[in-house]
């Protein structure tokens, strides 16, 4: 009975996460494993497409190809751009939020969070129509003097960036939020009553409070611009490739899917080493405020 | 003139009336409780001294310069905040050394100030650590000396203990006290805790509603309270409705529903409506038919050093507490007599509404 009793309180655990377990393998651990492989393949239109012998080609071809580099070159200071545009506009955007009345506080929380119910396309189609060459900004820009030829933003770096930083930036609030709701008001009242001038109790004493949500914000808009496809296609176009399209065009374009995934899985693992020593580095910097 | 001198101070959030008029002097050194329950205005007070609130009307001197409007930064007080307010990122060395930072002391006297005020406040041996990893009572010692080392004017304490343990708040009493008289630091503390209030002051002063209500020696506060709402709010007291019916010889005879109570005073007229109060420890229990007023003891609880009876009588519940003398006399169900001596009676106006 006893040990009836000790084997049930064992397994109930394990079947009350079969649901998300099944789910997370067969969704997400399995299509990896089939990426993975498929990235050691090779590609032949001559052979009838994919031929399953094991191969280092792929990533070959990615790690020599001059082209490629620039794509990666490309997608990396882009997310490092759109990142540091997130922490400098949305750490004093949370921090304001956080420092408002209600109901502004909600309202405005509402204005910044709004945009993630509606669809990434949607939104990116919208800056397509701001700033196309006969966009409303352009439009706008001439009708009043400022410019006589339309400034270019579409299918540039700039316009995705822009773009980007304003899909992101609610995680980056979101984030930084989180931190100073556990902020102690009362810290900075200590601040000031020993001397600190508003600005220095700020950087002093409030930036590093919430450096770790900074610093979460920051590597959750980094992951996610590194990936990012929609904003990217529509608003960068062919010419303006980053990785994410890039792989897509493979899969999709010269139907060279072993290739595609030797670039998605080199995007991964970019990521992750680069997320990681971001994480490790942070980690060591602030070891204080992560207890 | 005094040293802290809170001169008709008032402030009104809209409507609200949080503080009505509040004059208030302190002498230099001196250690004064702003006391009362939650909403009286205390909190208020200490932050328009520390500069967070700006009164709506009034002004606050120290040692004689006009503060009203000088930036909390300039004000030179030392705060200790409810909730400590410690710099998480800091060490307990930089959080102390913080003030003295601001105040561009070069580095070898601001180590040695640092040192000084910790070991004060026994941290010697904590410098190195951070806030988290000290307990609730360290991290007070931190806060506490952190607001020291900056040789405050005046030592603002916002209800510093009130979330430590009955056992660490009693020592850190003691022992904020002892500290505030080694420094000879003008401070005030902000309490609801009416026995911290009476064990470490100088002086309180208990505010009522905006209002303050009495500003005394806590002794005095205690045998002579101004008014019902001091006597209910320092400690406990049997307090009943009466009427004056006899003025003579230095004394009034106040009848509360038959039972004749003397009371040492004639501060007022015939037929006013007072209140008698007797404090539980200066009521006597004695042999039925030997004192001023039967009764039935209803409970009785043992405390250690004494005990609370509590005894339904014709007038109403009185509380009272004798010391624990060894002896089990009296037990629940008893009948007892109960005797008092005039001089412990206090007759106040009665508060209307």
């Amino acid at each position: 009975m006893a040990q009836a009793r000790e084997n049930n309180i064992e397994i109930r655990p394990y079947l009350l996460s079969t649901p998300a377990m099944a789910l997370y393998v067969g969704m997400f651990l399995i299509p990896l494993i089939m990426t993975l492989m498929l990235s050691f393949y090779s590609y032949d239109m001559t052979k009838g497409g994919i031929i399953e012998e094991f191969t280092l080609a792929n990533y070959t071809e990615v790690v020599t190809d001059s082209y490629f580099h620039g794509i990666f070159l490309r997608t990396l200071s882009m997310s490092v751009l759109v990142t540091v545009f997130c922490v400098l506009l949305g750490t004093p955007e949370a921090y304001i939020l956080h420092r408002m009345s209600s109901p502004w506080k909600s309202i405005c929380m509402l204005a910044i969070l709004g945009p993630l119910l509606v669809s990434v396309v949607v939104r990116t189609l919208g800056w397509a129509i701001l700033i196309g060459s006969k966009g409303v900004i352009n439009q706008s820009l001439m009708a009043i003097g400022l410019i006589d030829q339309p400034i270019k933003l579409m299918f540039t770096t700039t316009g995705v960036v822009i773009a980007l930083v304003h899909v992101l930036i609610p995680f980056m609030v979101l984030s930084v939020w989180a931190s100073l709701q556990k902020l102690d008001p009362q810290v900075e009242s200590a601040g000031q009553s020993l001397g600190a001038s508003p600005f220095t109790v700020l950087r002093r004493i409030v930036i590093p409070e919430i450096m770790p949500g900074i610093l979460s914000g920051s590597v959750i808009v980094f992951a996610l611009t590194a990936s990012a496809f929609a904003t990217p296609s529509i608003l960068g176009g062919r010419r303006l490739k980053v990785v994410a399209t890039t792989a897509y065009d493979e899969y999709l374009g010269s139907l060279n899917w072993p290739l595609g995934a030797a670039i998605a899985v080199l995007l991964l693992i970019a990521n992750i080493i680069i997320i990681m020593s971001y994480n490790k580095f942070i980690e060591r910097k602030y070891a204080q405020a992560f207890k | 003139m005094s040293f802290l001198h809170l001169d008709g101070l008032v402030k009104k959030f809209g409507d609200f009336v949080a503080v009505e008029r509040m004059d208030l002097e302190v002498e230099k050194g001196e250690f004064v409780s702003l006391l009362g329950p939650s909403g009286c205005g205390k909190t208020t007070t200490l932050q328009m001294i520390a500069g967070f609130v700006t009164p709506t009307q009034g002004s606050i001197h120290i040692n004689g310069q006009d503060i009203t409007d000088i930036k909390p930064s300039k004000r030179n007080l030392g705060i200790v905040f409810q909730s400590y307010a410690l710099f998480q990122h800091m060490s307990v060395f930089d959080n102390v050394a913080f003030g003295l930072e601001m105040r561009n002391i070069d580095k070898a006297e601001r180590e040695e100030r640092v040192r000084e005020t910790l070991s004060l406040v026994h941290l010697g041996d904590f410098a190195h650590r951070f806030p988290r990893e000290l307990s609730g009572g360290q991290q007070q010692r931190v806060a506490l000396a952190r607001a020291l080392v900056i040789q405050p004017e005046v030592l603002l304490l916002d209800e510093p203990l009130s979330a430590l343990d009955a056992k660490i708040r009693e020592d850190m009493q003691i022992e904020l006290r002892a500290i505030q008289r080694t420094l000879g630091t003008t401070t005030i503390l902000v309490t609801h805790d009416q026995s911290e209030a009476m064990a470490m002051s100088d002086r309180i002063a208990v505010m009522n509603k905006g209002k303050l209500a009495q500003v005394d020696r806590p002794y005095i506060a205690y045998e002579h309270p101004g008014d019902s709402f001091v006597t209910e709010f320092l400690g406990k007291s049997n307090v009943f409705h009466g009427g004056l019916k006899d003025i003579s010889d230095g004394t009034s005879m106040v009848d509360v529903n038959g039972v004749e109570f003397l009371a040492h005073t004639t501060k007022f007229p015939l037929d006013t409506n007072v209140d008698v109060s007797i404090r539980p420890e200066k009521v006597r229990l004695v042999e039925t038919g030997k004192g001023r007023l039967e009764g039935t003891i209803k409970a009785r609880i043992f405390l250690g050093t004494h005990w609370v009876f509590q005894i339904d009588t014709r007038i109403g519940e009185m509380v009272v507490v004798s010391q624990n003398t060894g002896q089990q006399d009296v037990e629940e169900g008893n009948n007892t007599g109960l005797d008092w001596s005039p001089e412990e009676v206090r007759m106040l106006l009665r508060e209307t509404g």
